[in-house]
């Protein structure tokens, strides 16, 4: 034993690349004990820091409502945008894979709907909070129970809570309208601006505002603490407890979380449109969120936009050149990104710009 | 008579839940060999039933042999896919797999609806097994072809049974699934094992979906997305991977669904979600699966 040499201390410092991670102070050098990162210069708060281009989509979308007359279509992309933003932060940041997520949709969409039908509530923004309330209770509860699971189970449970509210509203089509669905009035915006039945002009300034507010939000969560414990669940489910991190409830939070924000995306739909019907609950919708959430690169807060867009852009193009046939495009391109492009769109622009950015190795 | 609709409820459910059976069964099998999730397996099941609908209609083949003509046909198209499609993502995250399976639904429906066109096709039964022909049991006078549905079903499961139970094949496939590391580091090629069940469940719900279509009249390009939460739930509340699970689970969905349907022909399936919900929370790995 005694001539065996020395062990080499293992660095956890030496090989990585300035700016690449948080510096690690273990194992502790030897001399004088590191200074203590000011808060500027922790990762995470310069990971927060804005940067130029996070402004692009933003006056995209403003130059939008000046070049279109008709902004019905645009209105529904946005409303997608925020869908698909809220199921990131649960499948993204968290690592929650859910076939369920129209129900939370769907839930707001319904909460507005009912309640200016059946209760005469047709305030439109305080009809947003209690979307939002009513979707993440049903969040939070469900969570509570379903995320005990995972993989195949998981899934499971959320398609079929899904599939019972949508099998209820079908139920009592005479309360919700059903399949055929109902139409809408709500009051004024702020109890000036009506909503705009031909255009959509209206709905379109009112719900690109809901979205830029809450997705201030949302990339408040993903760079706190919390969003970082998220993601730390996410990589690797096993380490957090260790850590200390209450895994359950952080998972619970975030999904409750997510469906509020799913819920208010609903209830936009249901106001823009003035309309609501079963399909706001569907598996499609479901699905169709989830698709673009991976094309345009889950986990990464600008990935829903991209998503949305491309396959917006994929579904028009390719159904207007090829009207009977378009799935075998879009089939094509989903079986391509799941074998070969993982993280998106967003992964693969990563991808180009580090190969090119590639210094030779040191 | 309240005696005589109880029984032709529960053998027109009997019947539709053997359909469920020879569509699931290959779906929980190889689901339970590789922990893939497969949503495309409608889609098989699909292609299975335009095939042997096609060659009845086309070609004018015979009932049975375009089912064992469909059966082959869809073995045979699930073998590259499986090679080419489907095994660059073993053990990569559930995402990926639903991914991939969604966007190979769309493809198949796609090319169905190139080659068959967007309606619905109807099958043309032989008349001795028609919706009017009618086989007196003494107690009931039933459809002949329901009543046939339900004997292949168990005659499958028998079959089945004896396959897995009974021979080397079997054996090897029981010993993937409850641990396919050790089954590999015993010689057990898996991957080989894997080909060959998909191959055969594939099949299987070619067939079974051909079937259906005698029990619903006729098939169309949806078929893959309407009933894939049903075959999903027989397979989860089965246990993934055991044939008489999945059998049980499917008898029990196969006849809540069509009795629910009947009676309440609005929102029935309700209760089949709040059972499959309330099951999966009790039993997360399935009624008769592993824990």
């Amino acid at each position: 034993m005694p001539d065996r040499p020395p062990r080499q201390r293992i660095s956890f410092d030496a090989p990585r690349r300035a700016g690449s991670g948080p510096r690690s102070h273990w194992p502790p050098q030897p001399g004088a004990p590191p200074a203590a990162p000011s808060w500027q210069e922790s990762p995470i708060v310069r990971r927060h820091a804005w940067r130029w281009y996070e402004a692009l989509p933003w006056i995209v979308a403003v130059l939008v409502y000046f070049a279109l007359p008709n902004l019905g279509f645009a209105t529904e992309l946005l409303i997608m945008v925020l869908f698909a933003l809220s199921l990131d932060l649960a499948l993204g940041y968290a690592g929650i894979v859910t076939l369920g997520h129209a129900a939370f949709f769907g839930a707001g969409a319904y909460t507005v709907g009912l309640l200016s039908i059946h209760a005469g509530w047709t305030e439109p923004i305080s009809g947003l909070f209690a979307a939002a309330a009513v979707a993440g209770l049903l969040g939070l509860l469900s969570g509570l129970v379903l995320l005990r699971t995972h993989g195949l189970t998981l899934l499971m449970l959320t398609l079929s809570i899904a599939a019972l509210l949508e099998e209820l509203s079908n139920q009592f089509s005479d309360f919700t309208g059903g399949l055929d669905g109902r139409n809408l009035t709500f009051a004024p915006i702020l109890g000036w601006f009506d909503f705009d039945q031909l255009y959509s002009r209206t709905q379109y300034i009112y719900v690109l505002v809901v979205l830029f507010l809450l997705f201030l939000i949302v990339r408040r969560i993903v760079y706190s603490p919390f969003g970082q414990s998220l993601t730390g669940i996410r990589e690797n489910i096993l380490r957090m407890p260790a850590v200390g991190a209450p895994v359950r409830w952080r998972l619970v939070t975030a999904y409750g979380i997510s469906a509020a924000i799913a819920g208010v995306a609903g209830a936009l739909l249901a106001q823009a449109t003035l309309f609501m019907n079963l399909t706001l609950l569907g598996l499609e919708r479901s699905a169709a969120v989830l698709i673009m959430l991976i094309l345009g690169g889950y986990g990464r807060l600008y990935g829903a936009f991209i998503g949305v867009i491309l396959y917006w852009t994929l579904q028009h193009e390719l159904s207007k050149e090829f009207p009977r046939f378009w799935q075998l495009g879009l089939g094509l391109a989903l079986i391509a990104v799941a074998l070969f492009a993982q993280r998106g769109v967003l992964g693969l622009a990563e991808d180009a710009r580090r190969m090119f950015r590639r210094k030779p190795a040191a | 008579m309240f005696g005589a609709d109880l029984a032709s409820i529960l053998l027109g459910g009997l019947a539709a839940g053997m359909v469920l059976f020879i569509i699931s069964v290959g779906l929980s099998v190889t689901m339970g060999l590789m922990g893939f999730v497969n949503l495309a397996h409608g889609g098989f099941a699909m292609i299975g039933g335009y095939i042997i609908i096609g060659a009845m209609d086309a070609w004018g083949v015979p009932f049975v042999p375009a089912l064992v003509l469909g059966f082959l046909a869809v073995a045979l198209i699930s073998i590259p896919l499986e090679r080419l499609v489907y095994r660059p993502l073993y053990g990569a995250p559930e995402l990926y797999q639903v991914l991939l399976t969604i966007g190979l639904i769309f493809v198949i429906i796609a090319i169905i609806t190139m080659i068959a066109g967007p309606t619905s096709i109807t099958i043309r039964l032989p008349p001795s097994l028609s919706a009017s022909a009618q086989t007196d049991l003494g107690f009931i006078t039933y459809s002949t072809y329901r009543l046939l549905l339900i004997a292949f079903g168990a005659a499958l499961m028998l079959l089945l049974w004896f396959g897995f139970e009974r021979t080397r094949l079997g054996a090897r496939i029981r010993a993937a699934v409850d641990n396919r590391r050790m089954a590999e580091s015993l010689g057990i090629n898996v991957a080989r094992l894997f080909t060959l069940t998909f191959a055969l469940g594939s099949g299987l719900a070619g067939l079974g979906a051909a079937l259906s279509a005698g029990f619903l009249g006729g098939i169309d390009t949806q078929f893959a997305f309407r009933y894939l939460v049903l075959f999903l739930i027989a397979v989860a509340i089965g246990g993934l991977g055991r044939i008489h699970g999945v059998f049980v689970a499917s008898l029990v969905i196969g006849t809540l669904d069509f009795a629910l349907k009947l009676e309440f022909p609005k929102g029935g399936t309700v209760f089949i979600f709040v059972l499959t919900i309330l099951l999966l929370l009790w039993r997360p790995q399935g009624l008769f699966g592993k824990a």
